[in-house]
């Protein structure tokens, strides 16, 4: 297994510059997961570790060894694509032993190697199939067992579960985490559903604009989001955010501020006094709890609710948030403020 | 047209699309199966310049195949065949592969390619015919660079003559074989492309190995087109050569309309068209059944899996052990 | 397996690279020596059509014309001989024009008419007609030849300019029909459900909503017919007539039924007026020929 380490990598498409300065270190064994919307970067990254792209500026490290201007063939990796990319004419067997077979390898060296793959992988009984014979899931097993042949130190995966219907994705989400257990290998993943970055991940790379906006653990950057673009792609719904201004407390003057609380933080009180009022104006059910949405004094929010129904639409509740869970922001460059805030005052509408 | 209010029986809104299919009815029926029935049937009288009802058995058929102009004719049916088939098949896979990689000017090498194609045949034979005019054309400019031994006079030797048909029907259809392989080519997946290098497959085997498998059924279109084009052939010939020197490239097609309207003899020309048919009919039947298997194939496939992923069977049997 | 186009293509174009330097000069030799291939006859069409006589009789294919001349042109339109009369090919233009015009316009209505109901109703029976309907399209012409003169005849439309255009709309059904159907079955069955719904019958359907939406595979079928149509020779020859035989057929007649020096310029300047209109078409329409031939040739 082998660790990866980006230095000021430089891509361009053309004229554009997809990817500048762009430094990242990927630890021998992990599972890290490049997570931002369309045109963020995040295949071009991954491209370029493969080497199916060239780097125009910096340079690509792959177990120490500098594989920058190296063939994909010789960077000791393998790659997952999102459709798999089997060779659809020849059977499982032949399409593992492919590569092999070109490079030379000894027949019993294939042989061996086809086996202890298809055996970890169970695909022993579907080795004579071709690809249009074989499920969704048993294909990501073939594509995976492609790169283990090859003895591939680093395994990519470029968005696999994306074209799969919700039930077949959770099923092989599933696998690729016992997968990743069992192999101990170093994985570097592509997507844009935050559910599976959070779920796999033993880190997360928010991408934006070819940008790295922040990197740490799955629940790290849930709870501390370094700005208000990564505080809202993660979380479903995505967090509150509400304008106003921001007191410390040793009485150092307001600051505006953008406040960030989650809808799990965000509980519902009786009407009354003690809390601040809200009006509901619709509530989605979701079967284990409901999202409640607020109109707090102009400003739109999400709260998620026990399923009693107890706040059904036009009541007026009593909104009490958990300040110590709650991010600052600033309001004009989105960045997290260190800030314990002591007390804030959203801007009415 | 109607409203919507009024309930209509099953038949009359079936009855309206039968009425407007009607002309393809009747040009199915009468046109093709009529009178392909009645070409048949006239093959089995002795008629000659008008059809006589009368039955004959299998005498017309035994007259073609004793005719010397008739066997010539499925001769250079045959040779031309190959020929063209197989030029065809290889220039224009050759043509396409190149072009798929990428190359500059690609659009231009395309149109240069695939222009022929929208000229009529009969315009490529007078072009070739003026070509290989061995007093004027490409013998004697050759012969004027220098070199006085060369000759290039195929069209007027009995047993070349051929070869240079083919080789005008070849420069003609190429093209197209390019464009339904080039077609082909464009459904490959561009991630197999991507998924080869990183195996680190050299290019000339992927094409080899992967791509030219999944062109199976590119290349039995092409081949069918190609080989119906090989049995109607007519328009070349005649153009080209008129049939000559002497029979030499006499063919079938040429044979049954000289027979039917110039030398009276709708009997023979009917029973050769009739054995026309059966030729065609003997080349589709297998590519169809082939079509439908492999149709059949890929839809049985598609059930069982949409049956085992719709029960929610675990794709693997427990977690990787 | 299922080919899916992700958005990967944008992204990793490589493929240019695929290929080292030597292989790379190889393979642009291979194509140049292919454009010359295809390039030659049209070039000799064109340069042996405007050198005069005494130049083609030194025999050298390649050269440029040293006294260029738009005569052989004027002669092949105006004068040559096509059989009894000598009154040039563009005789066989105008009736070319006048069977291509009607017969496009009809067999793209039938076909598209065919395709619409087929796809859309699915009257019962009617998918086998249609099988039998398309295999009738490989059956060669001559079978069907003599039965069809006879029709013809009895109907008093043979050697006619409708008897023509009657034939060329039977044979180019299939191939049509085959056009509009493959393509009504990519327009969603909800747009034809809609229009149901909101009352429409079968041919106002047809009418307002399935006809305009045709219009990029009426292209197709524009350009498939006029130029198939435009270059046959041996329906014309057979059934349009002394009166109206098509260009293609008066080509064949000035060239080889000569007597006398034959006029190889005169010939070349015949052969390519009569390429002129396919050409044209062909040029002018570059990726929507590409897609007909895709579209015909992949049957069912």
């Amino acid at each position: 297994m082998a660790s990866v380490s980006i230095q000021q990598l430089g891509v361009r498409m053309g004229t554009t510059s997809i990817l500048s300065q762009l430094d990242l270190d990927v630890h021998e064994g992990e599972f890290l997961v490049l997570l931002g919307p369309s045109g963020c970067g995040k295949s071009t990254l991954l491209h370029t570790i493969a080497g199916l792209l060239d780097a125009e500026a910096g340079s690509v490290h792959i177990g120490g060894r500098d594989v920058t201007h190296a063939d994909p063939k010789d960077r000791g990796i393998g790659m997952v694509f999102q459709s798999y990319a089997l060779y659809p004419t020849m059977n499982v067997e032949r399409n593992m032993s492919f590569g092999l077979r070109v490079a030379g390898l000894p027949k019993g060296e294939i042989r061996k190697r086809v086996e202890r793959a298809s055996r970890m992988l169970q695909l022993d009984p579907l080795l004579a199939r071709k690809p249009a014979q074989l499920s969704g899931g048993q294909r990501q097993r073939v594509a995976i067992g492609r790169a283990l042949v090859r003895e591939a130190q680093v395994f990519l995966f470029d968005e696999p579960l994306s074209n799969l219907d919700a039930k077949l994705r959770t099923e092989l989400r599933r696998e690729l985490k016992a997968l990743h257990q069992e192999l101990g290998a170093t994985m570097i993943y592509v997507t844009h559903d935050q559910v599976e970055a959070m779920t796999l991940a033993t880190r997360v790379a928010v991408m934006r604009g070819g940008r790295i906006q922040q990197i740490g653990a799955p629940g790290e950057v849930y709870a501390r989001p370094a700005n208000m673009f990564v505080a809202g792609f993660l979380g479903s719904p995505s967090m509150n955010f509400v304008e106003g201004l921001a007191t410390a407390a040793s009485g150092t003057p307001a600051v505006p501020a953008v406040l960030g609380i989650r809808p799990e933080h965000v509980a519902l009180r009786p009407g009354s006094d003690a809390f601040p009022g809200a009006r509901v104006t619709l509530v989605e059910p979701m079967g284990a709890h409901e999202v409640v949405w607020l109109d707090m004094q102009g400003h739109k929010m999400a709260a998620i609710a026990p399923s009693t129904g107890e706040f059904p639409p036009g009541a007026v509740v009593g909104v009490q948030m958990d300040l110590a869970r709650a991010s600052l922001f600033d309001p004009n460059s989105g960045v997290r403020l260190d800030l314990p805030p002591a007390g804030f005052y959203h801007r009415p509408h | 047209m109607t409203p919507v209010s009024r309930p209509r029986s099953r038949v009359t809104r079936q009855l309206v699309p039968w009425l407007a299919l009607l002309p393809m009815a009747a040009t199915v029926l009468w046109v093709y199966v009529g009178s392909i029935a009645w070409s048949v049937r006239v093959s089995f009288s002795s008629s000659r310049t008008l059809p006589i009802p009368d039955f004959v058995g299998l005498r017309q058929y035994e007259r073609l195949f004793s005719s010397e102009r008739w066997t010539v004719s499925l001769q250079n049916l045959a040779l031309f065949g190959v020929l063209f088939v197989v030029g065809c098949l290889v220039l224009g896979f050759l043509l396409a592969v190149f072009i798929d990689q990428r190359v500059k000017g690609e659009g231009l090498l395309r149109t240069v390619f695939l222009y022929p194609y929208a000229m009529s045949f009969v315009a490529t034979g007078l072009v070739w015919q003026w070509m290989l005019n061995p007093e004027l054309g490409l013998q004697q400019t050759v012969r004027g660079w220098g070199f006085p031994g060369f000759t290039f006079d195929w069209i007027v030797q009995q047993d070349a003559v051929m070869f240079a048909i083919a080789l005008a029907a070849v420069w003609q259809a190429s093209g197209l074989v390019m464009a339904l392989m080039l077609a082909g080519l464009r459904g490959v997946d561009e991630s197999l492309w991507m998924a080869a290098r990183i195996d680190g497959i050299p290019p000339w085997r992927v094409y080899l190995s992967i791509v030219l498998p999944m062109l199976g059924p590119s290349f039995g279109t092409a081949f069918v087109l190609l080989a119906v084009g090989v049995v109607k052939v007519f328009d070349v010939v005649v153009a080209m050569t008129q049939g000559g020197p002497g029979l030499a490239s006499e063919v079938p097609a040429k044979f049954i309309i000289d027979n039917l309207f110039n030398r009276a003899n709708i009997g023979l020309a009917s029973a050769a068209s009739t054995v026309l048919l059966l030729t065609v009919l003997a080349l589709l039947a297998p590519w169809l059944y082939a079509r439908g298997h492999a149709t059949r194939r890929e839809a049985r496939a598609a059930r069982a899996l949409a049956a085992r992923e719709g029960t929610g069977e675990p794709a693997v049997r427990g977690v990787l052990a | 397996m299922s080919a899916v186009m992700g958005r990967a293509p944008a992204i990793a174009r490589g493929g240019s690279r695929r290929l080292p330097r030597p292989a790379r000069v190889g393979l642009y030799a291979f194509l140049l020596t292919a454009s010359v291939f295809f390039l030659l006859p049209l070039y000799v069409m064109l340069a042996t059509s405007v050198k005069p006589m005494e130049e083609i009789r030194l025999g050298n294919l390649f050269a440029l014309p040293v006294k260029m001349t738009l005569q052989p042109w004027a002669q092949a339109w105006l004068s040559a001989c096509t059989g009894l009369q000598c009154d040039g090919i563009r005789t066989g233009f105008a009736n070319s024009v006048a069977i291509v015009v009607p017969s496009t316009v009809l067999s793209i209505l039938l076909g598209a008419l065919n395709g619409y109901a087929l796809s859309f109703w699915r009257p019962r029976g009617a998918q086998a007609l249609f099988v039998v309907l398309l295999t009738g399209a490989f059956i060669p012409y001559q079978v069907m030849m003599f039965p069809l003169v006879r029709a013809l005849a009895a109907m008093g439309l043979f050697g006619s300019l409708p008897g023509i255009v009657l034939i060329h709309t039977l044979f180019g059904m299939p191939v049509m029909t085959l056009l509009f159907r493959n393509y009504y079955t990519g327009v969603p069955r909800e747009l034809f459900m809609a229009a149901r719904i909101d009352g429409g019958g079968f041919w106002r359907i047809f009418a307002q909503l399935m006809l305009p939406m045709s219009l990029p595979i009426v292209v197709v079928a524009i350009i498939m017919q006029v130029t198939g149509i435009w270059n046959d020779y041996i329906l014309g020859l057979v059934f349009a007539g002394r009166d109206n035989l098509p260009m293609t057929v008066q080509l064949n007649n000035i060239i080889n039924t000569t007597t006398g020096e034959r006029l190889y310029n005169v010939n070349m300047a015949a052969t390519l007026l009569t390429s002129l209109v396919p050409l044209v078409v062909y040029l002018v329409s570059g990726r929507w020929f590409v897609r007909g031939i895709a579209a015909g040739a992949v049957k069912g």
